[in-house]
Formats: C-alpha cells, structure tokens, sequence
C-alpha cells in the first residue's frame, strides 16, 4: 500500500524540462561535440608540422632528410634526421627490452601472488613511480645516477677494454656518465609502471572460470598462470608493452638531461647521443635560422608519425592477440 | 559522487517521457540542437578564456583602464638570458613611474623573440644574436623604417672546470681553449696547459668537454670567440645558437653543464659569469688578444664592449681589441622599429611614447641594477649608440624618440 503510494506521487510531481529530453540533448551535444575535437586536434597538428616542415623536405627531400647523418647549424646548413631516428628506436627499443619482463613479474606478482596488501603497497609505489615528474628523474639522474653509473660500471668496464681488447674502445665510447646507456636505463626505469599497471589489467580481467578450469585439470598456480592466465591475456599484456613503448619514444626532458646531446652518428654505447625529442627541445627556443627551425618541425613530423604507427600497430595487436580475436563474446 | 550520480539517472530517465513524444516536428528538434550548440559554444569559449590567460580579455581591460587611470602595458618577449635583468627593471620601473607603466617580459628565447618581433605581436623583442642582414631587410620592406638593435645589456662566458686540488685561477689562451673543444688536448697535464699555468701541479686527468645542448646566446658568443680566434674553427664549426660540436657532451641550460661539470672530475664546460660565480663554480681565466691574462669580472666584460662601434651595433665583439676586455662576451639587444606605428602590438602614440622612455630609462638609470644581478653594464659607447637610435625613432613620421629625449634627459 505504502510502496503505491509514494510511486504514486512521483509519477504526478512534474519533471523539469531539463530532465526530460533537454538534458539528454545538451549531454549528446557536448560528448560529440568534445569527441570531435579530439579529431580536429589531431588534424590540426598534422597540418601544422606538414606545411612548417615544408622548407626543410623541399630542401633536402623527404628520403634525403630521412638518411642524412649530418645536422650542422652552423657552417653547411645541412640538416639530416637518422642519427636522432637511430637515437630514438634504440633507446626505446632497449629501454622497452630491459622494461618488459620486470614489469610483467611485478604485475603477475601483484595479482596472483602477494597478499591483499602487500599487493596494494606496491601497486601505489610503483604508481607513484610513474607520477614523477620526467624532469625530476632526470635531476637525479644528472647528480645521483649518471655519476654513481660513471664510477661503479662504466669507468672500470672502460678501463677493462683498454687494457684488455683496445678494439671495443670505438664501440663503447667514452664513460662520462651522461649517454646512450644511462638515458636507456632510465628510461627502462620510466616506462615500467606503464607496462606494470596495463598488465596487471589484463591479467584481473581473465575469468575466474579460466583459472578454475586449469586448477580442476590439476595444474599448479604457476602452470595456471602460464597456461590461462597469460594466453588470455596476452593481448592486453602486448598493447600495454607498446603503449610504453610509445611514450619512452615520446620521453623528452629525462632523456635530454641524460643522454648527452652529441649530433654527431654513428653513437657508442656509453657515449653521448642524441633523440628526437631530445634535439626538437635543445634548440627549438633558440633556432634563429629558417631551414634550422623547419628541420625541427620536420624532425617533429616524423616523431608524429612514429608515434601513430605504434599506437595503430598497438591497436591491432591487442585484436589480433586476444582471445576472441577481437570479436565480444 | 552521490549527487552526479543521481542527477545523471534523473536524466536518463527523463528521456522515457521524450520517447513517449517523439513525433514532435524535426523543427523544433533542429531548434533544440541549436541552442544545445549554442551552449557548447559559451562553455568553450569560456575555457578558452580561463585557459589561455586571455589575450583578448587583457586587451579589452588595457583600453578600459587607460581611460580610466592611464596605465599602460609594455609588452616584451624574447631571450632567456637578460630575462632576470629586465624583470628586475620592469618592477623597479613601475614604482618609479607610480605603477603607471607595467613592462611585461615574456623569457621564449632568442628566436621566439626575434619571430614574435617580425611578426609584431609584441613591442620589443629581446635576442642575444643580433637580426641577420636578411630580417633587417624584410623589416625594411614591411614597415618602411629600420629594426634598430639596441644593446640592453652585456653577456659574458667563463671556461668552467672541475680539477681536484685547482679551484681558482687556471690560464687559458684561445689556441687551447680550441684544442680542447676540438679534442686535440686530452689531458689536463698537456704541455700547452702546463705553459700558461706555470707553478700549477696539472693532473694527468682526461679532459671531459660540456657544451650546451639547448640552442643558446652563450653558445653563440662561445663559439663566435672561437671562429675569431681559429679558422679552423670558422670552416669546421662556425658559430651560432646551436653547431655541430666535435667532442663532448652537451648539457641542458647553465644549470646542466653546471651539473655535469660539478659531477665530471677533469670536465671543463662553459657558463655565464653571473650563474659561475653564484654555484661557486672555479672558472678561468683568459688571454685577451692584446696579450693580457683577464680574469672575467664585470667591469673586465664593460671593458670588452667599449671599443669603436658601427653605428647600428650589429657587432660581435669577442676576441675584442680593447687592451683590458674579457675576450669572451656580447650584446644582448632589444629590438625595436624605427616606425613604432607601423608595429601592429603598438595601438597609439601613448603606448609607443612610454616604451621609448623605458628604453631611454633602461640603458641609463636602469643599468644601476646590473651589478647586484649578475650583469655588466653597457659601456659609454654602446649607450651612445642607443640615444643616437632612440633619437630616430618615430610615430606616423613624428620624431617621438628625439622629443622625448630632450624632455627626459
């Protein structure tokens, strides 16, 4: 009787035009219209690093910018971008190796293994991780890391090679600290939480009727892991590597704190090198010159276009790796 | 949470009574999406206002209140360098004009400057390398009148180094400095070190070369010292905000090749004096082209600039003549046109009048702030130079620059 009543009174009190259909359209209006300027966004930047980038592959032609070796502000005026190309895929690509498996044993750690808590404790610190800001990491990186880098590894691995097999000296370049090597471990050590954290997504979103299905068949925790748990969540696991993977190629303050600046290809190993990011955010603020600054904004145009790549190969990754094959159940 | 939850449901379900009457006129729903855009338009407009600190809203308050109490806002954009400097003047030159006149400096470096300034969206630009042949033109062209350069205030560049048990006084000549930054001299006990140095127990430490990496006014002096001093250097490197260095690696700002100096046992790299001697860093002395060792100071960097001058002061001045200057130092100039009503971010003849008597007040009582800040003041002949500029310096072909001149000094 109560219960008709008050539906009762309800269905009488008149409903604001607002919360009728008004609403509804303001909310549709808004969404799309937000939705679309995502697209316009990237439309817009696209646009703009094409024509400013103009000069330079006019210049030198796109192959031709693509392959030079030489950036000469200087005297020649001569602009090429595979020495930051070659700088950016190799320190990603190695940072990404180093990163993965750590990250993924964290993650496989935090979801099946550690207690409730622990797991909690170390799902926040390693976020916390990933909420430092780049700046800060290459600051201690440039007084703390770089130096203690210097004095434990590369200096006695140095010294080693001149003494021992004066060939790799060429190869390993010089131990200052500040290079390829130290920017490659930090940037490992930036894009782990990324990896962990989409991991570690994956890996919750397997159903529970999987694992209950491998322990029925008599399997340990770990043969469940590894043959459920993983397979089912392979995908994810994968996008999450490659979405890191896209951001240790966009990584710049860290990077250009750390790796030394040097233009100059081929890099070494310890040496300084140069990236993308890394060149575009040197000399952007000063570039006087026109050709100079439209390499630069040719230089950005490529990383665009990297960084799309990787994003649509993510894309297609995770849908051709998951289980369903990208099908919803 | 609560509360958008429920407001979020409210809305939802107020669309049942919507489908119910969904055979209302495409009119009337046409209307609807019209007034719904109309709205997304407000919002947008407004966060972009909020967002972007509102150049039209500034704008819109400047005209309102230059009626109301005559302020006036000089707008300014461009090297990193003199940025301290001209903030400092900027706020000593409100008080001394009763918060009448604001100088708003915005530090996007040389080249933001030198574009901002071309494309005359600010009043002045500031650059610590001079506008090339080519702008000068281009400025000529578009506004009928020259872009003067005028010297605001003097950079000057010190070989920092860190060597275990030497932390003041190494001698450095222009011969070795090169050798250095083009790797030929590798270690500190080398015999031309070991020359200039007599009496000094050099270590046999690698020498670890720093540059800057960033595009910076003190990578174009350094390096226009050192295509001064060697041809080699000229045809190899040349000189600019950024080159293609030979060896060594390049750290972020002063502040990172402080670091990686401080960090480097046998390192040597470069600095302003000012940020050298405020982070205690040693740094070196230098032989000037007269012969004499200079230890850097600001008066040595004064020194260095007050030598004969072209009349545009377009000029680099390292490796100068002057028989006591810091060989190692340069202008940084402001720019301004000859025809400020031909520049767009200048809209009347009271805001072009009250940037020409900053001008003439920051290369006259506005240098008495150099010292404190780390800066040298501009010598005699470059103040010269400037009140020969600001003296052509017009408003819809009136010679404001020389009027306000003879009233002001």
């Amino acid at each position: 009787m109560q219960n008709q009543h008050t539906t009762g009174s309800i269905a009488e009190k008149p409903v604001s035009i607002i919360y009728r259909w008004l609403g509804d359209r303001i909310f549709l209006t808004v969404v799309v219209a937000l939705g679309l300027s995502i697209i316009l966004l990237a439309g817009a930047m696209a646009w703009v690093l094409t024509g400013e980038s103009g000069m330079a592959l006019k210049e030198f032609g796109v192959i031709g910018f693509l392959t030079g070796t030489t950036w000469d502000p200087g005297v020649q005026f001569r602009f090429g971008a595979l020495p930051f190309i070659a700088g950016t895929l190799i320190t990603s690509v190695l940072a990404l190796a180093i990163a993965f498996y750590p990250a993924v044993a964290v993650a496989i750690f935090i979801a099946e293994y550690a207690p409730r808590w622990l797991g909690y404790i170390i799902e926040n610190l390693v976020h916390l991780i990933a909420a430092v800001p780049s700046v800060v990491i290459g600051i201690w990186g440039i007084f703390v890391f770089a130096p203690w880098m210097r004095d434990t590894f590369y200096f006695p691995l140095y010294e080693w090679a001149a003494n021992h097999q004066p060939s790799l000296l060429p190869v390993l370049g010089s131990p200052i600290g500040y290079g390829m090597a130290t920017a490659i471990i930090i940037l490992a050590l930036m894009i782990i939480p990324f990896t962990t954290a989409l991991t570690r997504d994956a890996i919750r979103q397997v159903p529970k009727e999987q694992r209950e299905a491998a322990r029925a068949l008599g399997a340990t925790k770990w043969e469940m892991i590894r043959m459920a748990v993983i397979p089912y969540s392979r995908g994810g696991i994968m996008a999450g590597a490659i979405l890191s993977f896209g951001r240790a190629i966009g990584e710049t303050m860290a990077v250009a704190m750390l790796i030394g600046n040097n233009n100059n290809f081929p890099f070494s190993v310890m040496g300084p090198a140069a990236t993308m990011p890394s060149v575009i955010v040197n000399e952007f603020r000063e570039a006087v010159g026109n050709l100079h600054l439209s390499s630069l904004m040719a230089i950005g145009l490529v990383l665009f276009v990297i960084s799309l790549i990787v994003n649509l190969i993510a894309a297609y990754v995770t849908r051709k790796l998951s289980i369903t094959g990208g099908q919803s159940i | 949470m609560h509360g958008k939850c429920f407001s979020l449901n409210r809305l939802f379900a107020g669309q049942l009574p919507c489908k119910g009457s969904q055979i209302k006129t495409h009119q009337k729903m046409r209307k609807m999406k019209a007034i719904t855009l109309f709205f997304v338009a407000g919002i947008m407009a407004v966060s972009f206002f909020g967002c972007g600190g509102g150049e039209g809203s500034r704008n819109g308050a400047e005209t309102r209140s230059e009626r109301s109490s005559g302020r006036i806002d000089i707008l300014g954009a461009g090297a990193s360098f003199p940025a301290p400097l001209i903030t400092a003047m900027a706020d000593e030159y409100r008080g001394v004009t009763n918060n009448r006149v604001t100088v708003n400096y915005q530090s996007i470096g040389s080249g933001g400057g030198i574009r901002q300034f071309v494309e005359q969206t600010i009043m002045f630009g500031m650059t610590e390398a001079f506008l090339s042949d080519e702008v000068m033109k281009d400025v000529e062209s578009s506004t009928g009148g020259r872009a003067f350069n005028m010297p605001i205030t003097l950079a000057d560049v010190v070989a920092t180094y860190n060597l275990p048990g030497i932390d003041k006084g190494l001698v450095f000549s222009a011969d070795v400095l090169v050798d250095i930054y083009m790797g030929r001299i590798t270690r500190w006990n080398d015999s031309a070190i070991a020359d200039l140095n007599p009496g000094k127990n050099l270590p046999s430490l690698p020498i670890t070369v720093v540059h800057r990496s960033d595009g910076s006014g003190t990578t174009n002096i350094w390096t226009s010292y050192f295509s001064r001093v060697s041809d080699e250097w000229r045809e190899r490197v040349g000189f600019g905000t950024s080159v293609s260095w030979p060896v060594g690696i390049g750290g972020n700002g002063n502040e990172g090749v402080a670091g990686a100096v401080m960090n480097t046992p046998g390192a040597i790299g470069y600095n302003s004096l000012s940020y050298a001697l405020l982070n205690d860093m040693a740094f070196g002395s230098v032989v000037n082209a007269s012969g004499n060792i200079i230890e850097p100071s600001f008066e040595a960097t004064t020194e260095a600039a007050n030598i004969e001058l072209p009349d545009d002061t377009r000029i680099l001045f390292t490796n100068t003549p002057a028989e006591y200057g810091y060989p190692i130092a340069g202008f940084a100039w402001m720019l301004v046109y000859e025809n400020l009503d031909n520049n767009n971010a200048i809209s009347n003849r009271r805001q072009a009048e009250e940037l020409v008597r900053f001008l003439i007040w920051s290369i006259t009582e506005g240098q008495e702030l150099s010292e404190s800040l780390g800066y040298a003041r501009l010598p005699g002949a470059a103040v010269e130079r400037n009140i020969a500029m600001i003296g052509e310096v017009k408003w819809e072909g009136e010679m404001i620059g020389k009027e306000l001149l003879q009233v002001v000094l």
